[in-house]
């Protein structure tokens, strides 16, 4: 996500100048923990419900990752351009919750056994579906969002 | 270990996994001052890598649930990595859409398999 931009410099001095300007606010760490700790609970309970067999589509990981997109299209849009600023609805419900409810490590590793136990073809369909459905539910939730500001 | 404990830390772990994520993403993002999402990628492969480093080492499925599903779970995401490639491509950065989403894709892979391979030993 953008933040304040550093100006030009050697790769030491950026990153210096980097970290003393890291958001340590404590507020801002507190909603992202409580997003956090709401959305690993969320994924962690369907893929405990909703468990893959080998060479089956991994259901659980794709919802949350289909939703997770959705809500937060929605909410950053909401938050960016028709809401007023805060910082704390962003940290709780995009960094927090729609960051920690959907995964990228896991899809990985299921695409990475789906290959090594040669299920090629499962593979394929499952990081396409999963790229080609994220996106277009951030594209549909954004323009629903844009959509509603227009119609007022 | 009974049922609340456990998912209360899976809430903590995670909860520690979000922060994690936020605060490398902020620190490449200022840093490299880049339009193309580094920070993301950064915090995505290095998940997959330990993730599949866990898969690997064969956990018991509580300890699996914790250190995996819980921490590098909410650590990595799948949901804004498909948000900063939209808002690539609405900005007509075509190149940047496609090398986010391809670079992601293979190096995560890779990163998985290559931390499996380390963790099974």
């Amino acid at each position: 996500m953008e933040r304040n931009r550093a100006p030009a410099g050697s790769a030491g001095s950026r990153l210096a100048l980097a970290l003393r300007s890291l958001p340590l606010d404590r507020q801002e760490l507190a909603a992202i923990f409580a997003g956090g700790f709401v959305g690993a609970i969320a994924r962690a309970a369907l893929e405990r419900t909703l468990v893959a067999p080998a060479g089956r589509w991994p259901w659980a990981t794709f919802i949350v990752n289909m939703l997770g997109a959705a809500l937060l299209g929605y909410f950053v849009t909401r938050l960016q351009e028709r809401l007023p600023p805060s910082l704390y609805r962003r940290a709780f419900l995009g960094t927090g919750i729609c960051g920690a409810l959907t995964t990228f490590s896991t899809v990985m590793v299921e695409l990475a056994k789906m290959l090594e136990s040669g299920h090629v073809v499962l593979a394929v369909a499952y990081a396409a579906v999963s790229i080609a459905g994220g996106f277009a539910a951030v594209f549909l939730t954004t323009k629903l969002v844009r959509r509603a500001r227009l119609s007022q | 270990m009974t049922d609340v404990f456990l998912w209360l830390a899976v809430g903590v772990l995670g909860g520690l996994g979000a922060i994690a994520r936020f605060l490398l993403d902020a620190l490449l993002s200022t840093a490299t001052g880049a339009r193309f999402p580094l920070g993301t990628l950064v915090v995505n492969l290095s998940g997959a890598l330990v993730l599949g480093l866990l898969v690997g080492l064969a956990l018991s499925a509580n300890a699996y649930l914790l250190a995996g599903t819980a921490v590098i779970g909410s650590y990595t995401t799948f949901s804004t990595w498909m948000l900063e490639s939209h808002r690539l491509a609405e900005d007509g950065r075509r190149w940047l859409v496609w090398a986010n989403i391809v670079l992601s894709l293979t190096l995560g892979v890779g990163a998985a398999v290559v931390g499996r391979l380390l963790g099974a030993g």
